[in-house]
């Protein structure tokens, strides 16, 4: 037998369905022109820097930089267009794809009331530089770009993982990163804490956080087949002295009479 | 360095022969007044804090890869679990997002119906601060008090959507229901009832000594090192900038409410402390002119867009094409345009953006979140040194960080 094909490059979850003659529509990228602010701001930008593309889309102007100039065209942004926030700064997977990041900032102008995003492309082992010289909020950002995408960093006074451990392997938010675990994964704690030795005693790491072990009765408790904590399970059925005959389970002989109903909270 | 070992404990913040007379701390985790798992590593000559290093990640469940792999409305009860404190403001900044990539208009009952959940949710989050702030700094009372009011808005939430803490109260197009009866008339009685007991907090800590000596003057946030740091909400408000996203980029129908943006100059975290106080008058200001808002709208909660959104229950029921259409909608999920937006939204901890990239799939191909309290806890690494060990706390609790959100 022939085993299904799977697309290592990109491992997420597919759309079961797809229709081979349904177009995605676009959303429009109107043109730069269209407003006043950012046709200032893109002229200014071509006057200085090489600028790729630039629209706006749905409010928000974006425009494409060539990746080694991101700290010049950031500092002349700040202190020239006054874009004085760096509201948001990430990336985005392209590796199987174009075989690139591309990198976007995500800047605000209080006095404008803009927003703009500034984009820009660079291959798996290029390094970025960092911008944390001009917005000290791209600290973190770039901290877990790095994390999460394995994007190579220069001049962060601080690189290192952050919301991963220090010693993971890989990076979670590539389309390569596997959604659960291999063989190998489940013996890793054990092998790791323990010693191979006691694979046998503990047994595999159970990763089903739902999973449901009806001979456990240290942690579930089978409704009508209770049994003292750690017992063997049985399938007797017990009635409990609290048991309402014909009653709903669990709930206790409830007399109205002696119910007080509270209209709302005193 | 100490060699790693399997069983023994790895001690690897513990310097133990220094020149200087600098010792380490190890603040957290697990620390009461960490609010969440925050672990601060700080270095301290005497009782004042030299060096400061935060270090996240306990929270960690990567929701942006759970979002890149579930369908655009099975992410929304995912989005509850941000800020668990003001649980509506992440659906609602998530639903708008997803509405402004669709380019979808809400009915008008619905953004009424959305506001009033997102100002209640800014009430319960303040209130909220207000407590665990309080009690951080040693005013037990406090915590008392607003926890009891924070339960009647609590209540009210309840009452419309059936959860009290993780509410998913709205859907990518409108809101699931309409208030229940009685709704505006407990609403109104909350409002009435509020200000008074805004009073009381008031009266228990604006001029007492304690709170006052361990505020005032206390993590003074200058207005470069706030932009600097990418604060936002009253982060920013708090160092006399007056950005509030609900004026300057209105979103539903705040350009149609009035209220006031306040803003504290003093930079410290008194002054910080009065805008939460005045921002939650001003929220019931903005709930008490809904409340006549809601009365002069048309039932309709959702909108009319069957290509992305299912039809009302009835003529799911009714209609075989409206059925199908939902049955793919609920299986396959709906497929937005090509392109990517970025949608900010005043969460009462401040900027919560949502930026989505969408490649014309039922799955988003990258969802960014923007959590403020994530920028804020980088700011901490500026903001702490200069201060004694003491302040740390106050300055953690008055920053207003939840690790639901910075973790995520």
């Amino acid at each position: 037998m022939m085993r299904a094909y799977q697309d290592k490059n990109n491992v997420q979850k597919k759309p079961y369905y797809t229709d081979r003659f349904w177009v995605a529509p676009q959303i429009p990228k109107d043109d730069v022109e269209s407003d006043e602010v950012f046709a200032s701001d893109v002229k200014a930008l071509k006057e200085n820097f090489e600028i790729g593309e630039a629209y706006i889309q749905r409010g928000q102007l974006v425009v494409y930089i060539n990746a080694k100039n991101n700290v010049k065209v950031l500092k002349f942004v700040k202190e020239k267009l006054q874009y004085n926030i760096l509201s948001e700064h990430s990336a985005i997977d392209w590796l199987a794809k174009r075989g690139e990041f591309e990198i976007f900032y995500q800047l605000l102008s209080t006095c404008k009331k803009k927003r703009m995003r500034i984009k820009c492309f660079i291959k798996e082992k290029e390094t970025l530089k960092s911008v944390t010289s001009i917005y000290k909020s791209a600290d973190w950002a770039e901290r877990e770009m790095y994390d999460m995408f394995g994007v190579i960093i220069s001049g962060h006074h601080y690189m290192k993982r952050l919301l991963m451990p220090d010693d993971w392997f890989d990076y979670p938010l590539r389309k390569t990163y596997p959604l659960q675990g291999d063989e190998a994964a489940q013996w890793y704690e054990i092998d790791k804490i323990f010693g191979k030795e006691y694979r046998d005693v503990i047994g595999p790491e159970q990763r089903d956080s739902a999973r449901i072990d009806p001979s456990d009765t240290h942690n579930f408790a089978h409704i009508k087949h209770e049994v003292p904590f750690g017992a063997k399970p049985s399938d007797k059925e017990v009635f409990t002295d609290y048991q309402e005959e014909g009653g709903v389970t669990i709930i206790r002989k409830l007399k109205k009479e002696d119910a007080k109903i509270l209209k709302g909270r005193p | 360095m100490q060699k790693v070992n399997k069983l023994q404990p790895f001690f690897e913040n513990l310097v133990f022969e220094r020149e200087d007379n600098h010792m380490i701390v190890n603040f957290g985790p697990q620390h009461p007044s960490s609010h969440g798992q925050l672990r601060l590593i700080l270095e301290l000559d005497g009782e004042m804090v030299v060096k400061a290093t935060p270090d996240i990640g306990y929270l960690h469940r990567g929701m942006e890869k759970m979002a890149e792999n579930m369908i655009y409305n099975e992410f929304l009860p995912t989005t509850d679990r941000m800020d668990y404190i003001a649980a509506t403001s992440n659906n609602y900044g998530f639903a708008l997002a997803v509405e402004k990539l669709l380019d979808i208009e809400v009915p008008r009952r619905a953004k009424v119906i959305r506001m009033m959940l997102l100002e209640l949710n800014r009430i319960t989050s303040h209130l909220f601060w207000l407590a665990c702030h309080a009690l951080d700094i040693g005013a037990m009372t406090i915590f008392l008090y607003t926890f009891r009011e924070r339960e009647y808005a609590i209540d009210l939430i309840e009452d419309y959507c059936g959860a009290r803490l993780t509410h998913s109260s709205i859907r990518i197009g409108g809101v699931p229901l309409d208030l229940p009866k009685d709704w505006i008339e407990k609403l109104q009685a909350f409002v009435d009832r509020l200000p008074a007991d805004i009073a009381d907090y008031e009266g228990l800590l604006d001029q007492n000594r304690i709170w006052k000596m361990r505020l005032e003057g206390v993590g003074v946030v200058t207005p470069e090192m706030a932009q600097d740091w990418g604060c936002s909400g009253p982060m920013l408000r708090g160092s006399g900038i007056a950005w509030d996203i609900r004026k300057e980029e209105p979103y539903e129908l705040y350009d149609e409410v009035e209220f006031d943006v306040p803003v504290s100059t003093t930079c410290d975290s008194y002054g910080r402390y009065k805008l939460h106080m005045e921002e939650m008058r001003q929220s019931l200001r903005i709930l008490k002119q809904l409340m006549p808002m809601y009365a002069q709208t048309t039932p309709e909660i959702m909108a009319h867009a069957p290509q992305y959104i299912s039809a009302p229950k009835e003529q799911i029921m009714t209609q075989n094409y409206a059925l199908m259409q939902h049955f793919v909608l609920v299986t396959q999920g709906m497929r937005p345009p090509v392109g990517e937006v970025y949608v900010a939204t005043e969460s009462p901890k401040g900027e919560l953006g949502f930026y989505i990239n969408s490649q014309g799939d039922p799955y988003p191909y990258r969802l960014k979140l923007r959590t403020p309290s994530f920028f804020h806890t980088a700011f901490l690494q500026e903001l702490l040194p200069g201060h004694y060990l003491a302040d740390v706390v106050a300055i953690i609790g008055n920053s207003n960080i939840v690790f639901g959100e910075i973790d995520r």
